[in-house]
């Protein structure tokens, strides 16, 4: 089949996509779009979430005829061409990123917390990022990016 | 020969930026932004125009006589281009790390479920996996042995509790999983009075489950057949070149034609020492002449690497009535899995290291290793050491319970220090502040017990609202660890960095190229950290880490910052003394102190100031260096006696925690830890790693288990193998100590695995404490603490 929709502000058309591909799939195999990774394929750790039409969504878990002429944000729209996002560059402050391949999906994740929430408590923080599994860091340092991320945002304001 | 001529997309670039730090700062990755920004490229995201997905078929069986094997099905497939057994590996049909044991794929017999037994490659990853599943495998279907110490003709656990077990020849003989037997290796330690008697006296059987590395990156890479009848493999792997001499082995070609580089790891913890897709895509792209790229799913990837062993453990500890411990016997059974990987060297640390750091005068541990039909165990961040720790922390809590004294006193007067003599005769000769750590812990102020208004978030079981704070009862753990730092008992553990200064840019610019593989946890910032402070430059450019380059060895061992931070010093000193000797050339006379600073050649005693880029114009200087850290030596086989480990990596953990003793739910309220990390190279990394591991120790003592039922995995997936969530991990106090090892680069000792085996203990002691319950299995579940298993 043929999907069209519109990723990180661009419309992309791809062919012969197979009705059993995911979002995130074809992202990563056909729209040269890798950051998104492929950690667990079934929801469990995050590491693919990306931004359909506004709303943080695991792209593995959506097919991709879902995603037909809707809006997809990946991690590689975030920064501001040469310029991280705020969010991007906290991670990389506070030392959040080892091995890095939970990376992508906690910056989106983060992203949508802090642009709803403005200054989350740890409390917060610690629900609404449940559900992005990290095995290098034990979570201090992403609690750290956090906090640094939505000060510096609140700063912005 | 021709060079190979096609590079993937996502092929590792030079790393360079962030153009500060040195040894001692907080300096940050070069590859961050690349992380951050979705560009850095794992083994999972090469990709080349024309390329092949391969995929594997495993065994559905723990044991099985293989009777045929019918590919015609899956050959015609449309979009199939090859499918192989194992009658296609052209050379060595085994492979291994220690012993040459695993089938590259299955001959005959499959020793486990998830062994490889053929391989597809297709244009499209589903088209394989369907030509995968339409190939016939015939099975005679044989009973798997699944119980270590059944597999050493012991009698089952049950019985034992009656009995001793001795390993005698005999019962070895009985053994047939493999040619010479189930024992992988039995490991002794005889020290002092062999018949000890003591006033107080504990004795406890432990037992640890099967745990998994659980790393977010898949197994992956792509393999690309090159003009010269060789190959290129991009791989996420720890060690390239041990990797290279495997798969030359099974390909039967010479290193030249088998050529590996890092692809971008994520998460290692042991779990890609061994082989995982590496000689299977090199199979498939030799076999198709296209590029194969494999990557595995979560469900693959549970069967795809080996684990950590799952243990069983006899303790007996001796004790004056005043505290002091006069012995300590102990019988520890690794279940190995079916093939050996690294299960001799596991054997080696359990055996060697199974009482603790404490000073203990009459000691006799037997460590076995066994082959049995459950999944392969081999590396994980501990190796050896997780699984005793558990059993000899309880071990000094039982004590302390029987001798009616504080569990941290206990420690504390048998702690090791500088000086002290381990159970296998090693004096040791650097700091082991064993006890500070524990008083450390000790004077760490307490977390709140939260009299404040009720938040269910602060509840075992959260937002589940499972209680109020009903049935609620708080239990603080204390443990210790210790664990040897790179490799032992007399391995020739080196490696090698090649350093190049020259200009670029206007710039003086060292390049740093290392085979030394980066698995997250930083060792590429702590290479251009020693070349900025060796010499004296800003600009340092990491290299891609492939085989054009002499062996880094494993990251493993919590060795690399120690071993390749070690050469890549070495390598900066050969550059400098060239530099150096040049300058004084161009001074025209002997400058005793001239050292590189700043970008310049300096002197502080005469006025003397060689910019770099004078004194190197067009020209680079570059040097290659094998280094070496100070030999260790095997150990006597009969009494275990030996200098068989460099250097040990002390920590202790304190552990906090609620825990509902009506559902048996633990919520782990702070973990405090205390290491010595001698020189912390980058203090924000150490406290990186020490967090890491603490977490991965938490996970272990209360919820990540691989459960085996008759030799079959029963949740390989992310729904039902549990790791710590953000919810799961507690705020952490960390404090790090610097006391300089003498024998090591500036004095650091390594950083990543001891707070992984200090952490569970204490998570553990605490939720005794809480409870009360003797407790002597990890993880433990709610049914342990509930009384309804």
């Amino acid at each position: 089949m043929r999907l069209t929709c519109t990723v990180n502000g661009t419309e992309q058309q791809v062919d012969d996509v197979w009705e059993g591909e995911s979002l995130l799939y074809v992202l990563r195999e056909r729209m040269g779009l890798p950051g998104s990774k492929n950690a667990c394929e079934q929801g469990e750790c995050g590491s693919c979430t990306v931004y359909l039409d506004g709303l943080p969504v695991c792209a593995c878990l959506v097919a991709a005829g879902q995603a037909e002429g809707r809006q997809v944000g990946t991690v590689e729209g975030m920064a501001d061409a040469d310029t991280l996002h705020p969010v991007q560059q906290a991670f990389v402050d506070a030392g959040a990123v080892q091995c890095g391949f939970c990376t992508p999906g906690l910056l989106v994740a983060t992203h949508d917390l802090i642009t709803r929430t403005g200054r989350p408590s740890d409390a917060e923080t610690r629900e609404a990022l449940a559900g992005n599994l990290c095995r290098c860091t034990g979570y201090e340092k992403i609690l750290d990016a956090v906090r640094l991320a939505a000060d510096r945002m609140g700063a912005d304001r | 020969m021709s060079t190979p001529t096609r590079t993937p997309t996502g092929a590792p670039a030079h790393l360079t930026g962030p153009g500060s730090g040195g040894v001692g700062d907080d300096a940050q990755r070069p590859d961050g932004v690349l992380k951050v920004r979705g560009e850095f490229a794992y083994g999972s995201d090469l990709w080349m125009e024309d390329m092949l997905w391969g995929v594997t078929l495993r065994s559905p069986h723990p044991y099985a006589r293989i009777l045929a094997v019918d590919t015609s099905a899956a050959t015609q497939l449309p979009g199939v281009h090859a499918v192989l057994t194992a009658e296609d590996v052209p050379g060595e049909k085994v492979y291994g790390l220690e012993l040459a044991d695993q089938p590259v794929l299955a001959v005959d017999v499959v020793r486990y479920q998830g062994e490889p037994v053929a391989l597809v490659a297709a244009d499209h990853p589903d088209t394989a996996r369907r030509a995968a599943a339409l190939i016939r495998v015939d099975y005679e279907v044989w009973e798997p042995v699944t119980d270590a110490r059944a597999a050493l003709g012991h009698p089952t656990r049950d019985a034992l509790h009656e009995s001793d077990a001795e390993v005698t020849e005999l019962s070895r003989e009985s053994a047939h999983l493999h040619p010479e037997g189930n024992l992988v290796r039995h490991l002794k330690v005889r020290t002092g009075d062999p018949e000890p008697t003591a006033d107080v006296v504990v004795v406890g059987e432990y037992e640890v489950g099967m745990q998994d590395q659980a790393f977010l990156g898949p197994e992956s890479g792509l393999a690309v057949p090159a003009d010269d009848g060789g190959v290129e493999l991009y791989v996420a792997t720890q060690w390239l070149h041990v990797d290279q001499r495997q798969i030359c082995s099974a390909l039967a070609l010479p290193p030249e034609q088998v050529r590996l580089t890092l692809a971008g790891v994520g998460g290692a913890f042991g779990g890609r020492e061994d082989l995982s897709m590496h000689v299977h895509a090199c199979l498939l792209a030799l076999r198709t002449g296209k590029p194969v790229k494999m990557s595995y799913n979560r469900e693959e990837s549970f069967f795809g690497h080996v684990h950590r062993h799952p243990a069983t453990m006899r303790y007996e500890h001796g004790a004056t009535r005043d505290g002091q411990l006069v012995y300590v016997k102990a019988s520890i059974w690794f279940d190995g899995g079916a093939y050996a990987s690294s299960t001799p060297a596991v054997v080696g640390n359990g055996g060697t290291m199974g009482i603790g750091p404490y000073v203990v005068p009459n000691v006799h541990v037997d460590c076995y290793g066994a082959y049995t039909n459950n999944p392969p165990c081999g590396a994980m961040r501990g190796f050896g050491s997780v699984q005793t720790a558990f059993a000899y922390e309880s071990q000094m809590d039982a004590l302390a319970v029987e001798l009616g004294m504080d569990p941290v006193e206990l420690r504390c007067r048998n702690a090791m220090e500088q000086g002290s003599t381990t159970p296998t005769g090693q004096v040791i000769d650097s700091p082991a502040p064993v006890a500070e750590l524990l008083r450390r812990l000790e004077a760490m102020p307490l977390p709140s017990t939260g009299d404040g208004a009720l938040d269910l978030r602060d509840m075992p079981g959260g937002v589940s609202n499972t209680t109020h704070g009903e049935g609620v009862r708080r239990g603080v753990g204390y443990a210790v660890a210790y664990k040897n730092v790179a490799f032992s008992e007399g391995y020739d553990d080196y490696s090698t960095a090649r350093v190049r200064l020259e200009v670029i840019g206007g710039e003086p610019t060292a390049t740093v190229h290392t085979a030394a593989a980066e698995v997250g946890q930083g060792l590429v910032t702590v290479e251009q950290q020693i070349a900025r402070t060796e010499l004296g430059v800003e600009q340092v450019t990491v290299h891609p880490k492939d085989t054009t380059v002499g062996s880094a060895g494993s990251t493993s061992a919590s060795r690399q910052t120690y071993v390749t931070g070690g050469a890549v010093k070495a390598a900066c000193e050969a550059v400098r003394a060239e530099l150096l000797a040049r300058a004084e050339l161009l001074v025209g006379r002997p400058v005793p102190d001239l050292r590189l600073a700043g970008g310049q050649v300096v002197s502080d005693t005469e006025e003397v100031a060689v910019p770099l880029v004078d004194l190197l114009g067009d020209e680079a200087v570059e040097q290659t260096v094998q280094w070496r850290h100070r030999p260790t030596e095997a150990i006597d086989p009969e009494t275990g006696q030996g200098f068989a480990h460099v250097q040990y990596a002390f920590s202790a953990h304190r552990a906090v925690v609620d825990v509902d003793t009506e559902l048996g739910l633990v919520k782990v309220v702070e973990m405090a830890c205390t290491q010595d990390v001698g020189k912390a190279i980058n203090p924000q990394a150490v406290v990186g790693q020490i967090q890491g591991g603490t977490a991965q120790g938490l996970g272990l003592a209360v919820m990540e288990e691989i459960l085996i039922r008759d030799g079959k995995v029963v949740n390989p997936s992310f729904t039902d193998y549990l790791i710590p969530t953000i919810l799961d991990m507690p705020p952490m106090r960390v404090e790090v100590l610097e006391y300089a090892d003498p024998h090591a680069p500036y004095g650091l000792r390594g950083v990543g695995e001891a707070p992984n085996i200090s952490s569970g203990p204490a998570v553990l002691a605490a939720i005794r404490a809480a409870t009360g319950l003797p407790l002597a299995r990890v993880p433990v579940r709610p049914e342990h603490l509930t009384g309804t298993c």
